[in-house]
Formats: C-alpha cells, sequence, structure tokens
C-alpha cells in the first residue's frame, strides 16, 4: 500500500510521473487538485484552468492511457499514474504536432484557451479510432467547450489530420 | 492523516476502520468539485482507484455483477450493454468523455444525487448493492441504501463493494431530459424495463424527487393493459396517456435552478410514455435497430 502521511503540518510530499519524467512533490496541500499542481507546482502551463467542475474540458489530459479533466483528479492519488499533459503530445524541439498544426492552418484557434484540451482530446481519438465520423469527433470532443469558433474549423482540422495520416502523411504524435 | 492508496479491498477497509475521519475518493467526478469549490475539506483521503476487487464486472449465472470501481466508459462496452442495455443507453448520457472515464457506479450511489443517472436503472431492475467494512457486509436495496437527496445509510468504515443485477431482462429502456445532449445534470430521467417472462412492466424516475421513485400504480397499469401474447398495449393512445398521468402523479418535483416542478412533472410523463411506446415496438428479445429514429433531440 502506498500511504502518503501528512507531516505535523498536514502538507504531503509525493512523486508524480508526467510525460515520462518524474516530479516531486514537496509541502503540497492534500487537496491540491492535479490541474493546479501540474501549473503552480511543476510549471506545465498547457492544460488550462477555466472551470474546476469539470465541465469544461480546458485541463484535459491522459491518466494511464485515459482522457481525464486534471481538475477532477486528486493530484496525491495520481502518484504512481502516468500522466501526459499537451507538452508530452509535442514532438521533440519546438514544432507542433500534426495535430496542432492542422488546427492552426483550418483556423480552429481562437482565443487558444481551449485549444490545449482540444487537442489532448483528439489525440486521444485518434489514437483509437484513426477515422472518426462527424459524429463520433463531436461526441469525443463533446466535452471540450470552445466559445469562439463554433466548433466547425475543429470538425474540419480533426478530419483533415485523420485524412493525412490515411493518406500516410506524418505518424503524427 | 494524509491520502491513502490502498492495493486491497482489505487494506481500504483496514485503513477506513483506522482513520474514521477518511473520506472515500472513487472517480473524483463529484468529490473533487466540491473541494475546488471549498464546500469539501477532508482531513484524509482514501483513493479506491488501485483496488483491484472494486474493478470491472463478472457474470454469476443469471445475474452480472458490477464492480463499484466500474465506470460509465465501460458500462457502454458492448459484451455489458447487451446484457443491461438500460444501463448502457444511462451511462451514455452522463457528462463527456472525460467525466464517463472517471465517474464509477460506486459513486454514482455515494453521491446519491436523486439526479444520479444509474439509480434509476438499479431501481427498475432490482439491484443488491454489497456494502462491506472491516470484518462484514451486508446487501441492501437501492431503497436502503439511499435514505434522502445526497444522503446514504452507510455508516462510517463503510465502502459500496459490488452492485449485482438480473442480466438479459426483458425490453429495457432509459430516457433523460436536458437542455443538451453532453454534461448534463438531469432534469428528469427514467428507466423502463417491460419484463416480457416476468410479465410485469417496472418503471423508475430520477430528479422529480428527494430519492428514486418506482412509479408502482403507473406499473401496476401498464402490466395490467399489456397484452403478453401479442406484445403490445390494449387500448392504444388512451393507455398510453393514462400511463403518463400515473407517472406525473407518482413524482414530486420541485423548483431549483435546473427546472421548475411543472415541466420536470410534464417531462418525466413523456419520457415514461416514450420508453413504454419504444419498448413495445421492439421485439421481447433484442435490442432496437434504431432507437433515435423517431426522436432525435432525445438520448
Amino acid at each position: 500500500m502506498c500511504e502518503l502521511s501528512a507531516s505535523e503540518t498536514e502538507l504531503l510530499g509525493y512523486h508524480l510521473r508526467v510525460n515520462g519524467r518524474d516530479y516531486q512533490v514537496i509541502d503540497a496541500q492534500l487537496c491540491e487538485n492535479l490541474l493546479y499542481v501540474l501549473r503552480e507546482r511543476l510549471r506545465l502551463y498547457g492544460a488550462k484552468n477555466a472551470c474546476l467542475e469539470g465541465e469544461c474540458g480546458s485541463c484535459s489530459v491522459l491518466v494511464d492511457g485515459v482522457l481525464e479533466c486534471a481538475c477532477t483528479v486528486l493530484a496525491a492519488a495520481a502518484a504512481g499514474r502516468d500522466v501526459v499533459t499537451v507538452e508530452g503530445l509535442t514532438p521533440a524541439g519546438g514544432d507542433l504536432s500534426d495535430i496542432q498544426q492542422a488546427f492552426v492552418e483550418q483556423g480552429a484557434v481562437q482565443c487558444g484557451f481551449c485549444t490545449p484540451g482540444l487537442i489532448v482530446s483528439v489525440h486521444h481519438l485518434l489514437s483509437h479510432n484513426p477515422v472518426p465520423t462527424d459524429l463520433e469527433v463531436r461526441e469525443a470532443i463533446s466535452g471540450n467547450l470552445c466559445r469562439c469558433t463554433g466548433y466547425g474549423r475543429i470538425l474540419a482540422a480533426v478530419h483533415a489530420v485523420a485524412a493525412a495520416r490515411a493518406n500516410g502523411e506524418g505518424a503524427g504524435s | 492523516m494524509g491520502v491513502f492508496l490502498p492495493h486491497s479491498l482489505e487494506e481500504a477497509c483496514e485503513l477506513l476502520d483506522r482513520v474514521p475521519d477518511a473520506e472515500i475518493l472513487a472517480g473524483g467526478t463529484d468529490f473533487m468539485v466540491e473541494v475546488n469549490a471549498g464546500r469539501r475539506r477532508p482531513k484524509a483521503v482514501v483513493s479506491l482507484h488501485g483496488v483491484p476487487e472494486l474493478t470491472g464486472w463478472r457474470r454469476d449465472g443469471s445475474d452480472v455483477v458490477l464492480g463499484a470501481g466500474l465506470t460509465y466508459t465501460e458500462m457502454l462496452g458492448s459484451e455489458l450493454a447487451d446484457l443491461v442495455p438500460c444501463l448502457a443507453q444511462a451511462a451514455r448520457t452522463v457528462g463527456s468523455p472525460q467525466i464517463r472515464n472517471a465517474g464509477t457506479i460506486g459513486g454514482n450511489l455515494g453521491t446519491a444525487s436523486p439526479a444520479g443517472d444509474t439509480l434509476p436503472v438499479l431501481a427498475a431492475l432490482g439491484a443488491h448493492i454489497a456494502v462491506g467494512r472491516l470484518g462484514s457486509t451486508r446487501t441492501v436495496t437501492l431503497d436502503e441504501l439511499i435514505s434522502g437527496p445526497k444522503r446514504t445509510s452507510l455508516e462510517p468504515g463503510e465502502i459500496i463493494i459490488d452492485i449485482r443485477l438480473p442480466a438479459g431482462v426483458g425490453t429495457q429502456e432509459f430516457l433523460k431530459v436536458g437542455p443538451r445532449n453532453a454534461m448534463i445534470i438531469a432534469v428528469a430521467n427514467v428507466a423502463l424495463v417491460v419484463d416480457w417472462a416476468g410479465r410485469r412492466v417496472r418503471a423508475a424516475l430520477g430528479s422529480v424527487g428527494p430519492v428514486i421513485i418506482r412509479a408502482v400504480e403507473a406499473e401496476t397499469f401498464a402490466t395490467s393493459r399489456i397484452d403478453w401474447e401479442e406484445h403490445r398495449l390494449v387500448g392504444g393512445e388512451d393507455a398510453l396517456e393514462e400511463f403518463a398521468g400515473l407517472v406525473r402523479a407518482a413524482a414530486h418535483p420541485i423548483d431549483d435552478h435546473r427546472s421548475t416542478a411543472d415541466y420536470r412533472r410534464h417531462a418525466v410523463g413523456v419520457c415514461a410514455r416514450r420508453a413504454l411506446e419504444r419498448a413495445l415496438r421492439h421485439d421481447a428479445i433484442g435490442t432496437p435497430a434504431d432507437p433515435f429514429k423517431d426522436e432525435p433531440c432525445v438520448s
């Protein structure tokens, strides 16, 4: 069993594995959610904080390969699990992934606040369903709110990536 | 005090026995919302995520046994959906992919919201819920477990272990009304089972009372009006409307920020009537060819 006992000051220390790297978290409050720890302690600012209720999907991450909202994950309970953020889905060297590039080319980004969460959701969709139908894309991103684009260009970007991958262009990230 | 990540049910029970203040964390989709809003300040947390006894589901004779840690996404798996179709229908309406991946059936029970989407299913199918603590277990019905809005009869130290349901019972329907399809907490929801072998109808209503309501008079009426040989409702439109009226009469809705009592009463009647219509359109065995054919706006 793993027991993360709080010190006398009720602060916790634990390890998190994020994007393949081990991070030590020290002097954390028991109730911190994973989104807070990613942004404020690990300085991974990709996942965005909007609703803190699991409603908007801006903080979507993969936990053991499963798409979840980081704000509804108790950070200390993610110790020992494999967390991947949008930063972990981009190629080394600062290039964009094919999904990110398609978002740019199709004009699927306006204010950009929802974009990292959408990139993670779309990555997860296409890795399980390489050629989704329009309905499947809509359902897959139904937990990601975008108030700018009206979603049309986001759908176009997803289909563009799926088509390019099917044609053997870019293996994706 | 702290965060505990037990790796077995026994360890989890020992912890809850030893740390009486500890709160149980399942999928986190309700728990963490309260924590983030400052409405819940646990001194200690026992996360059930790594407890293998609570995961997955299994066949046991004519029943299915669902681990408390079964997620909504797992309820959508085709093998389980074939055995308990209305559970899959209900799971499909919950939240978003992110929420369905994290949220669990045990968590839905533990939160005990009047709007919990799996709860009418469990009521309509007569679920038996195993609850355990260090050294003992007991089995309860949904009525016995959920004592009020967001209240359960769980005692300190107790954990919901699994949920037992009959497999493959008759024709099943789940319908829900809310402002849109995704990320919606039910304004009203209904689970309905037409049990061809047992020759009875069961209907359970959610979000229209402090707890899930079995519409007993409506059930008795529908049971008496079905021609069980011909698989049809005697009395047509009038019988359907009388059934809907009895469902509305069974509801005890309130006005709140999500809806008015009047609308909830109306909506639950429409859902129940539609569920009965659909169930009677289908064969006794098997699932509908296209459940969305007539009413594309309702999931």
